[in-house]
């Protein structure tokens, strides 16, 4: 099967789909986007977190064939080519990523939590952060980075 | 693997009909797990995902009619003011990334008995709209299940729609897990207030092989509310009654053990979601009198 779908603003083409494959491996191993992290394929971890047509998703839960003509924007796609996003300008400089696997699906799931809710609680952080894992368990630090980041994006 | 991508609610139906062994597939929040494990290889997959007639949902003559492929996180945006239960039980739904992709339909077609949405359905008294090519015809929601994983659905059928009177009282929902993110219910309770009908609507979750109504306890209390008119007084529901009701509700339940709790636990557990959802409920109605 041959699938076109939008990816970062641009219309890609991935050959040779299996009708059962993920949106994820068709990112990671067809259209040589890997940031979207590949861990638990069952959407308890949020490391695969992109955005389907707006909407923040797990990418290993949805088929492949349904994104077909649809718009996918993954970690990559947040700032433009060589640059970070505010978002991950905050993980930096907060120190939030230890081994970094679950960095970019926090990163996409804090950006969409800040584009709902640009003065999140703390409460609320932790509810919209709660399908994204850190097993590395460094959440303090996390929730360090989405108040910085939200303080950035409320200054700018 | 074949797949289906529909266009329209009636090429869907066609398709379903030609390929009675198609898996309808909305969200995938269950679906695609199997499929990632290897655990499925259905023949056929049928995307319902561009169907715009699933989509959404209306309100007509004291009833929400809402399409199959309704969101959860849509039920708790938009659903709330008319179907608190089951926006009380949405918001206890997976994480934000499984609630913007899991659809109500989904959590009907999968029939785990451990369905969020299927409790407060249960209580509220929902019915279920089926289509095939040839015919559409509503099940009471308490019919719909057979077994576990097992539906009323016939060859060539489709979910439609849930139709689920709105609330005419107060509605609790409570659900017990090992976190409270992300995470299947050990046991879950659903209780609604029908204050117009002098009745209570009650509905079982992960307590037996399927979602069930506790009719005995519903009686019961609803007689004890009638005996005493405390529909009208707004008096407090005698302690003892309450206990009672929790002992039937978990009298109904038909609990096994597994790795989520046992037997024992879980009729425990319901006792008490029993009497505190009564509790809660029944406060919302005295302080809203």
């Amino acid at each position: 099967m041959q699938l076109n779908l939008e990816v970062n603003g641009q219309v890609l083409q991935a050959d040779d789909v299996w009708a059962g494959e993920s949106l994820l491996y068709v990112l990671r191993e067809r259209l040589g986007c890997p940031g979207s992290k590949n861990a638990c394929e069952q959407g308890e971890c949020g490391s695969c977190s992109v955005y389907l047509d707006g909407t923040l998703v797990c990418s290993c839960l949805v088929l492949a064939a349904q994104a077909e003509g649809r718009a996918v924007v993954t970690v990559e796609g947040l700032a433009g080519a060589g640059l970070l996003h505010p978002v991950q300008e905050a993980f930096l400089a907060a120190g939030a990523v230890q081994c970094g696997f679950c960095t970019p699906g926090l990163i996409v799931a804090t950006h969409d939590l800040i584009a709902r809710n640009p003065a999140p609680s703390d409460p609320e952080i932790r509810e919209a952060l709660a399908g994204n894992l850190c097993r590395c368990t460094g959440y303090v630090k996390i929730l360090d980075a989405v108040r910085l980041a939200a303080e950035k994006a409320a200054t700018s | 693997m074949d797949i289906y991508r529909p266009a329209s609610w009636s090429e869907a139906l066609e398709v379903k009909r030609g390929a009675p062994e198609s898996v309808p597939l909305a969200g995938g929040t269950d679906l695609m797990v199997d499929l990632n494990f290897g655990r499925a290889r259905p023949q056929a997959l049928l995307d319902l995902t561009r169907l715009a007639e699933l989509a959404g949902w209306d309100r007509d003559n004291g009833r929400v009619r809402i399409g199959a492929g309704v969101t959860f996180t849509t039920l708790i945006a938009e659903l709330a003011p008319e179907l608190p239960g089951l926006a009380i039980a949405s918001r206890t739904v997976g994480s934000p990334q499984i609630r913007n992709r899991a659809t109500l339909g989904g959590n009907l077609g999968t029939a785990s008995p451990a369905g969020d949405a299927l409790p407060p359905l249960l209580a509220a008294g929902a019915e279920v709209e089926v289509a095939s090519a040839a015919r559409s015809r509503r099940i009471p929601l308490e019919d719909f299940f057979i077994a576990p994983k097992v539906t009323a659905l016939e060859g060539g059928e489709l979910i439609a729609a849930i139709v689920v009177p709105v609330a005419d009282g107060p509605q609790q929902y409570s659900k017990i897990g090992t976190r409270n993110a992300m995470v299947i219910a050990t046991v879950s309770f659903a209780l609604a207030l029908h204050p117009g009908r002098r009745r209570v609507g009650t509905g079982i979750g992960s307590a037996a092989p399927r979602p069930l109504r506790a009719t005995e306890a519903e009686d019961f209390i609803g007689g004890v509310l009638a005996e005493h008119d405390l529909w009208s007084s707004g008096a407090p529901i005698p302690e003892p009654a309450s206990a009672r009701f929790g002992e039937l509700v978990a009298a109904a339940a038909q609990p096994i053990d597994d790795v989520r709790g046992t037997v024992a636990y879980r009729r425990h557990a319901l006792a008490v979601l029993a009497r505190r959802t009564l509790a809660w409920a029944w406060s919302d109605y005295r302080s809203a009198a």
